[in-house]
């Protein structure tokens, strides 16, 4: 047998694409298909289901199954997609405003279900595509130069959602450190259950204050971003059963998820290896020609109304 | 004493003190005896407490709707008998005037009812259920056991009912027999409380029945007993059903729960979600993915589904099938109860221009055609497609002996793909449909996007485009409408030259097919009846061909406006001459319906509200 290898090129396409010179997006898209190819699953069982706008667009520009959904919709059209074939390594896309916004009543629902998918948010705190209106992760009292005035709605804290809304893999990437985010992407497509990603990501055109430049910065000798694995900071829950470190590691993780400002910590926060949603029904991964529901007798449960 | 052949056993009482199961184990007993039984249920939107009844109508042939008269009422509480007249706005006055003259009313003994000033043309029976039951139960040796054994006062009434209406005890309490388990461990006691349930009437009735139905006999297999609801859950499983997501309504959920119930034994994946976004959404993921999808709600999820419909058109997902089990709207409206107001929100499910289909099954027959069908159609014309069913449906029970669920056509999933190195998955084609490929298939990856798109599924602006693409999709509505033949669409029941031509669709078909017959045995009217089963692509010829021959054109439909009647003028240009609706959330009775198609008959009016505001 041939073992295939695939290279990030073989996840390209030759679509013409639309987003803006220096937007932070192109980083992630190399990332994610640096990412595909470190985990080597063949395009045709990859599915990349995405919401609206400019990140939405992203499952074009990839060579692998591709569904560019509605307005906040990627993660049930996702979650449909892989209890349909548990088979496909299935990843979903989609902005702040998509995922936290329009989205937000599916991203917690997402967690509580566990299923195995991976879920990249491009958080840059602005709608672009509508020029430059303040997302949901738009900090309060800020105003980029797209806001009418400066942001009077509080910003949430996607990570601390993601924890309490039973998100078994959560962590956070910065879209220009490509070699750090393609191997925390590969990190979530291998973890079994739901892993959320939030990349911070700069927008050249209507964020003019999270900048390349502000994400860079050295303070006190520091670096604004750092990442956890360069610390002693644990997200493993190594016991699931046990519901005192659950708890914990939950809140150690959301606690950490707070650091904000002149250090800004990048990496995994939480990880804990619990059973899926497939699992607990069963499904293993039969893709629909498997399963035995095309040709039921059903003469039990019609005769249980005589 | 002649026999009689047609009568309405009624039990009312709070919800959730046990009339379900109460009403449906004595329908089911009668049903295995050898009677034909439709019966329904009126419910508040409520868990406990608020009035409840059901009515059972029995008979040696098949009805189809119910009768509003009641000739044997078991109340297990005051107020189905004298009405809410403890709320500040009583909303009705009780069933006493449903009775007919000699009827019968049972009621539990242990109330304390004064009914000074209420008819006296009836007979009123107080039993002590409880009573009779400990009598029952001290004499088998198990008087310990009342609390536990009480639902039995169940078989009590049922044995009282038996006797009121003139059915044979021992044939009764033959339903009793042939269980396994606990319900075989309780038959004689059972058989007992029925007996002591009996006698007692009997005692107070002189030992002369009041009411004494057509025997029948006994049928070999017996039939079913079955709501639309079940009927719907089992057409989809036959059809192959992989896929279900819903979010908890009324009175779309007993579909749901059925499934759910039924899902690892039929390696059917179901998902309570979030809510009805969320369903759809899900649903169009999995049929994208290749899976049969389908998503059940009503008028208030429908309303959130809307944009979730274009998503599956434009995208030409195959699928989900949407069953909409509407109940009287707008907004929250009257959600235990039934309404046909949702078919023209259901034409045009949300902006822009779509492609889908709508179906709307008549009764028991239709609904398993339908239902089973209509996946085929999704896959085969790649678009989602409607169920319109109601709250009526989802209720009422109809014995039919059995559901055909071997008769039905092979399941089509369409036009499927064969890899070429070049695939396209919205190729434009002569028929306008492209072949489908599904993810994890090798050499069949596709994009699809809910912007417009190219062939290869990428997004595009170019108009040229955007003109081949909208006559493609719009196209596959022709396509289907030459493809499915005309049998499926409409059923014109009666004689071709009837003086009157009756027009509706959905759940009133039975109450149309039976008070045509009286109208013609009573009335020497010669009527025909034109049911519209699919709405979308609707039957233009053929409905036209109909209504042109038509002498005179009555519509019967179950919402304020008449929204097929609409339908009709906006697709033939015909105008049907007169509109009988009916909107209080309460389907036809046999004598509304009668009454309103008389009173038509005998005048000009052009539209003609019913109501006789029953509970």
């Amino acid at each position: 047998m041939v073992v295939q290898t695939f290279t990030a090129k073989d996840y390209k396409t030759a679509v013409h694409n639309t987003w803006c010179p220096g937007c932070g997006d192109f980083a992630i898209l190399n990332a994610l298909q640096a990412a595909l190819a470190e985990v080597q699953v063949p395009p045709h069982k990859v599915a990349v289901v995405s919401g609206i706008g400019c990140s939405g667009k992203a499952p074009h520009y990839v060579n692998a199954y591709g569904l560019h959904t509605l307005h906040g919709r990627a993660v049930p059209v996702a979650t449909g997609v892989k209890l349909a074939n548990p088979e496909l390594t299935v990843l979903a896309v989609g902005g702040d405003g998509d995922g936290y916004g329009i989205g937000a009543g599916y991203f917690v629902n997402a967690g509580r279900r566990n299923v195995d998918f991976t879920y990249l948010v491009f958080d840059n705190e602005v709608y672009g595509l509508t020029k430059g209106q303040g997302a949901p992760t738009m900090i309060k009292g800020l105003r980029t130069k797209g806001m009418a005035e400066p942001a009077i709605q509080d910003n949430i804290n996607p990570l601390a959602l993601a924890i309490s809304s039973g998100y078994t893999f959560v962590a956070r990437g910065y879209a220009l450190q490509p070699k750090s985010l393609a191997q925390l992407i590969g990190q979530a497509v291998r973890h079994r259950g739901t892993a959320f990603v939030d990349i911070l990501q700069t927008c050249p055109v209507y964020n003019d204050l999270h900048t390349k430049e502000w994400f860079g910065e050295q303070i006190g000798g520091h670096p604004r971003l750092f990442q956890l694995d360069d610390t002693d900071y644990d997200p493993m829950v190594h016991d699931p059963t046990n519901l005192e470190e659950v708890v914990a590691k939950k809140v150690q993780a959301i606690a950490k998820s707070y650091e904000w400002g002149d250090r800004i910590p990048l990496g995994v926060f939480y990880k804990i290896d619990v059973p899926t949603f497939e699992d607990q029904l069963a499904l293993g991964d039969r893709p629909p020609e498997r399963r035995n529901i095309w040709n039921r007798d059903l003469s039990a449960l019609e005769n249980s109304f005589r | 004493m002649a026999y009689n052949s047609d009568l309405t056993w009624m039990l009312g009482g709070p919800q959730g003190g046990g009339i379900n199961s109460a009403a449906e184990s004595f329908a089911k007993a009668l049903a295995r005896a050898g009677y034909r039984i439709y019966m329904n249920i009126e419910f508040h939107s409520n868990i406990q407490g608020e009035h409840s009844y059901y009515k059972v109508r029995i008979s040696d042939r098949d009805k189809g709707n119910l009768s509003e008269k009641a000739h044997v009422l078991v109340s297990l509480d005051e107020e189905t008998l004298l009405g809410n007249t403890h709320n500040e706005w009583p909303s009705h006055h009780g069933h006493l005037s449903e009775m007919v003259e000699g009827g019968v009313v049972i009621y539990d003994g242990a109330l304390k009812l004064n009914l000074t000033g209420q008819r006296r043309d009836i007979h009123y029976i107080p039993v002590p259920f409880d009573d009779l039951l400990r009598k029952v139960l001290v004499e088998a040796g198990r008087g310990s056991e009342f609390n536990a054994l009480r639902v039995m006062t169940n078989s009590v009434a049922g044995g009282a009912s038996a006797a009121a209406l003139g059915v044979d005890l021992a044939l009764y309490q033959e339903s009793f027999r042939g269980g396994t388990g606990r319900r075989a461990a309780l038959a004689e006691l059972n058989a007992k409380a029925a007996e002591a349930g009996y006698s007692y009437v009997m005692e107070a009735l002189n030992n002369q029945h009041i009411f004494q139905l057509v025997p029948v006999k006994r049928p070999e297999t017996p039939p079913l007993l079955m709501r639309g609801i079940n009927a719907v859950a089992l057409a989809k499983l036959k059809a192959g059903l992989g896929f279900q997501t819903y979010y908890p309504i009324s009175p779309a959920t007993d579909e749901n729960v059925y499934l759910e119930a039924n899902a690892r034994s039929q390696d059917l994946t179901v998902v309570q979600v979030e809510d009805e976004v969320s369903a759809i959404n899900m649903a169009v993921g999995a049929a994208h993915a290749g899976l049969r999808s389908s998503t059940s709600t009503s008028g208030p999820g429908f309303s959130l589904m809307a944009e979730g419909m274009g998503f599956a058109s434009l995208t030409e997902s195959g699928g989900p099938v949407l069953f909409l089990w509407m109940r009287g709207g707008p907004s929250t409206g009257l959600p235990t109860r039934s309404e046909q107001a949702d078919l023209k929100f259901s034409l045009q499910p949300g902006h822009g221009e779509f492609s889908h289909i709508v179906v709307a099954p008549g009764d028991l027959r239709d609904i398993v055609e339908d239902s089973y069908e209509v996946f085929n159609w999704a896959d085969r014309y790649q678009l989602p497609a409607v169920v319109l069913v109601d709250k009526k449906m989802a209720s009422f029970f109809q014995t039919i002996d059995d559901l055909g669920l071997n008769n039905l056509p092979p399941i089509d999933r369409g036009e499927l793909f064969t890899p070429n190195g070049n695939y396209l998955r919205y190729q434009f084609t002569d028929s306008g449909i492209s072949p489908r490929s599904f993810p994890g298939q090798e050499g069949g990856v596709f994009w699809t996007t809910t912007d417009e798109h190219d062939q290869r599924g990428h997004i595009t602006e170019s108009a040229e485009n955007r003109v081949q693409m909208m006559d493609k999709r719009m196209g596959k509505l022709q396509l289907a409408a030459r493809e499915i033949p005309d049998s499926r669409k409409i059923h014109l029941f009666g004689p071709e030259n009837a003086e009157v031509t009756v027009v509706g669709w959905g759940t009133t078909k039975g109450a149309i097919l039976d008070v045509l017959e009286i109208l013609e045995r009573e009335d020497g009217v010669r009527a025909n009846f034109l049911q519209v089963r699919m709405m979308r692509p609707f039957p233009v010829e053929a409905v036209a061909r109909v209504l042109g021959r038509a002498k005179r054109t009555i519509l019967v439909e179950e919402n304020y406006s008449g929204q097929l009647g609409d339908l009709v003028r906006e697709q033939t240009g015909i105008k049907i001459g007169q509109r009988l609706v009916k909107f209080d959330g309460r389907p036809f009775s046999e004598e509304e319906l009668l009454e309103a198609l008389r009173r038509a008959l005998h005048g000009a009016e052009e539209r003609i509200a019913v109501t006789h505001l029953r509970p």
